[in-house]
């Protein structure tokens, strides 16, 4: 047992570490990713573009994206071993997220030599940013239930409907559009998968204010918008198993929830007087800090197990699944934790608060992450289902014709 | 990155695991509980496989595979809940007196402890309350020891007793089990599958471990078992989970299995969540033990923790997910339950780890932190 690179390894890390001393500068020790911060800054936009382009051009863009799309042609482990790295320097590169590790992966994978050429180069490159248009009002955990109408029109599709909570939208060019052009089929079979541009005319988007107060997320609403059929990706009706490919990434995830963690709660700690003096010598205040370290620790040593298996060329088992469970929950109950030990001062915001708000910027944020990509509870039904072998859900719509489905006063 | 066993010890995890499954289903841990005295015979068989001396060099009669190899063996003994004085006689004494012991000291014992002939145990806890070596008490002069100590694992059935106490030149003391001056009255506990005693020393001859010189030498021993302890917490938690599931697949209520219910999946997949914590929090404390890391501490302390929370959900929620026959005699389901609580109280329960824990990152500049 260790935990050292192997010498390939090695000199792939020196490799990135050079490019991101030369391009970007280190965050500041003790400085925690925000929520807030970040892509609200004026500016932000481009300054991430501009990153992301050298960060092609030196090849660290799709670091594990095969040749033939592009990309580098690396492993997963290397990509991993970028990421770890870039995560210690003060760049925005979250907004790619959706084109590069979901979105090209699933066209490249389904579409044509045509989407390959026409798409992978400027997503890799940052000149065109995407994002994801599945979610909708009706279709959420159970997202095979969405409702959005792709109706045949000659050589292309003329789409209605409603997407929700669709981040970064109102800067996106374009977006993967699941829709509907079956409804007499049952649900998961009469859905179809398309590549939509944002700019078309009909298409229109709404920022969600979340309840922090920012709003990086959206509804977009498509009256009559059109899309030629050579934007369509894998076979007409085919889209639910293209948009699982899609799906498939965006649960394996191997970094870890922004702050706060143990390491700001022992800050605070460390901080306060409470009734029985410091809040480092309080027994509830301890046993609180020794749970979430034995957690932490716990999800970073699962990521060692997950990246063992990467390293040897193996699939990862089943352990990744349960990082984003337990990372949105911790994260959640040290925010109200942090926030409770400073009594009635812990109502204030912002920069009065210790740590810059951090705590509270938490609080605001971290229902978010026991949400988004997957619920607690779809995750719950995933370890169930897939690690533990349970029986799947009864389904009342099984077997059903889409127009059929009971949807409830809406 | 090799954040994993190697593959000789995965291929004795697995032998263990056949070996257990078949000589030591949950019957032959029901007839400890039942009142049948131990089985000597598999401990007979456990040494004739090479698994007691796991750990020792191969001059006193050990197999010399290393701290890694007692990690996959207390897993699947803690997985079979063999009722056999594995925790005592290997992860506690035999690793004292390869510790701490004088040549001669293991020239004589560790051979007898690896052949099976010899069980030895330690005694540590002098009453309630968190274990301290400070403030153990005893008294030892001129190799005689007057000390009690309680809820001690084996003593029973131990032919040899090593009690920790501060004296003259150490910190752990041999004592023979039937030396002049000894008293081991067996008491009840919460599982009985692991007997433990209360051990009364009245001027008991006395021989001194010479390497535990201090507090700290104790204490370290407690560590290094701890990372073992976890790796046993970590197979019956997972035992018990497989139970659960097992029968969620095969009971019907309503019509349908219920692990169909989201009330026992999501219950189930929170126990699995737990035991995948502290599956990894044990390997990292398995890497601390075989390095001999500064780490230890803190690795030891972390593996409990989650080793504990682990055993607590799953041997719980499998009684829950049994309903009322989980809660009768005849049900294995107490085993579990009674093995995973015994386990959370030897060598100190969660709560004091906790605090060791906290003890432990305050003194470091500047704590770990995940990147």
């Amino acid at each position: 047992m260790d935990f050292d690179d192997t010498p390939d390894e090695a000199e792939f890390r020196a490799a990135a570490r050079a490019f991101l001393d030369a391009n970007a500068t280190l965050r500041a020790p003790g400085a925690v990713e925000g929520y807030r911060r970040g892509q609200d800054k004026p500016g932000a936009l481009e300054a991430a573009k501009d990153f992301q382009r050298r960060k092609a051009e030196a090849g660290f863009a799709g670091i594990n994206w095969p040749v033939e799309w592009g990309g580098r042609g690396g492993t997963q482990i290397q990509q991993i071993i970028y990421d770890q790295e870039e995560a210690r320097y003060d760049v925005l590169t979250g907004i790619f997220g959706i084109g590069i590790n979901l979105a090209l992966p699933t066209i490249c994978t389904w579409g044509t030599d045509a989407h390959r050429a026409r798409f992978a180069g400027p997503c890799l490159r940052g000149e065109e940013v995407w994002c994801q248009l599945f979610s909708e009002p009706a279709g959420g955990s159970d997202l095979a239930a969405l409702r959005t109408r792709a109706v045949r029109d000659g050589d292309g599709w003329v789409v209605n409907g409603q997407k929700i909570w669709t981040s970064g939208a109102h800067y996106c060019d374009f977006g993967i559009l699941v829709a509907r052009t079956d409804p007499d089929r049952p649900k998961h079979e009469g859905l179809s998968y398309f590549i939509l541009d944002m700019k078309s005319p009909g298409v229109e988007i709404r920022p969600i204010r979340q309840i922090s107060g920012s709003a990086h997320f959206n509804e977009v609403f498509f009256t009559d918008v059109r899309i030629p059929d050579d934007r369509r990706v894998g076979p007409v009706g085919a889209g639910w198993k293209v948009a699982l490919t899609t799906l498939m990434r965006e649960r394996y995830g191997m970094r870890a929830a922004p702050g706060p963690d143990f390491e700001e709660a022992f800050a605070l700690a460390r901080s306060v007087t409470l009734e029985d003096g410091p809040a480092l010598a309080t027994a509830a205040v301890r046993e609180k800090l020794a749970e979430w370290y034995t957690r932490t620790q716990g999800l970073r040593f699962t990521r060692f197990r997950t990246m063992t298996a990467l390293s040897r060329g193996q699939t990862p088992g089943p352990e990744s699944s349960i990082i984003k469970l337990v990372a949105g929950n911790k994260l959640q109950e040290i925010a109200a934790w942090g926030l409770d030990l400073l009594g009635m001062a812990g109502s204030e915001s912002g920069d009065a608060l210790p740590l810059g708000g951090l705590f509270e910027e938490a609080l605001l944020y971290a229902p978010a992450l026991r949400i988004a990509g997957g619920t607690d509870e779809i995750m719950r039904n995933i370890i169930a289902e897939r690690v533990l072998g349970l029986p799947p859900d009864i389904r009342a719509d099984k077997g059903m014709a889409f127009r059929d489905v009971p949807t409830g006063p809406r | 990155m090799n954040f994993d066993f190697p593959d000789e010890l995965k291929q004795l995890r697995a032998e263990a695991r056949r070996f257990l499954t078949d000589r030591c289903p949950p019957a032959v841990a029901r007839r400890a509980l039942e009142g049948t005295p131990p089985d000597r015979a598999l401990w007979s068989e456990l040494a004739a496989m090479g698994w007691i001396g796991a750990a020792l060099p191969e001059r006193h009669g050990g197999a010399g595979l290393g701290q890694l190899a007692l990690c996959v063996l207390s897993e699947e003994l803690g997985r079979s809940l063999a009722p056999v004085p594995w925790a005592s006689s290997v992860c506690l004494a035999g690793e004292a007196l390869s510790a701490f012991g004088s040549p001669a000291q293991q020239a004589h014992w560790l051979p007898r402890l690896a052949a099976g002939e010899v069980v030895a145990t330690l005694a540590l806890a002098a009453g309630p309350g968190p274990f301290d070596p400070a403030r153990l008490g005893g008294a030892v002069s001129a190799g005689r020891i007057t000390a009690s100590r309680v809820a001690v694992a084996d003593a029973a059935t131990a032919d040899l007793l090593l009690v920790a106490a501060p004296g003259p030149g150490s910190w752990l003391w041999l004592v023979a089990r039937d030396a002049p001056g000894v008293r081991v009255q067996p008491t009840e506990g919460i599982d009985p599958t692991r007997p433990i005693a209360r051990v009364e020393l009245h001027d008991a001859p006395a021989e001194p471990l010479p390497g535990a010189a201090d507090a700290a030498d104790v204490r370290r021993l407690i560590d290094r078992a701890a990372v073992l302890a976890a790796f046993e917490q970590l197979g019956t938690a997972e035992a018990a989970l497989t139970m659960a599931t097992d029968y969620a697949r095969e009971r019907y209520a309503f019509g349908r299995p219920i692990g169909s219910f989201q009330a026992i999946k999501h219950k189930l997949a929170d126990v699995y969540v737990a035991v995948e914590l502290a599956r990894s929090n044990a390997y990292y404390g398995a890497w601390a033990l075989e390095a001999n890391s500064a780490e230890l501490p803190v690795a030891a302390a972390v593996a409990r923790i989650a080793g504990c929370e682990a055993g607590w959900i799953a041997t719980r929620e499998n009684i829950q997910t049994h309903g009322g026959m989980g809660f009768t005699w005849a049900s294995d389901c107490h085993l579990y339950y009674r093995r995973a609580r015994a386990q959370a109280l030897a060598l100190g329960s969660a709560r004091e780890w906790k605090h060791r824990l906290i003890d432990l990152l305050a003194t470091r500049n500047r704590p770990d932190r995940p990147e």
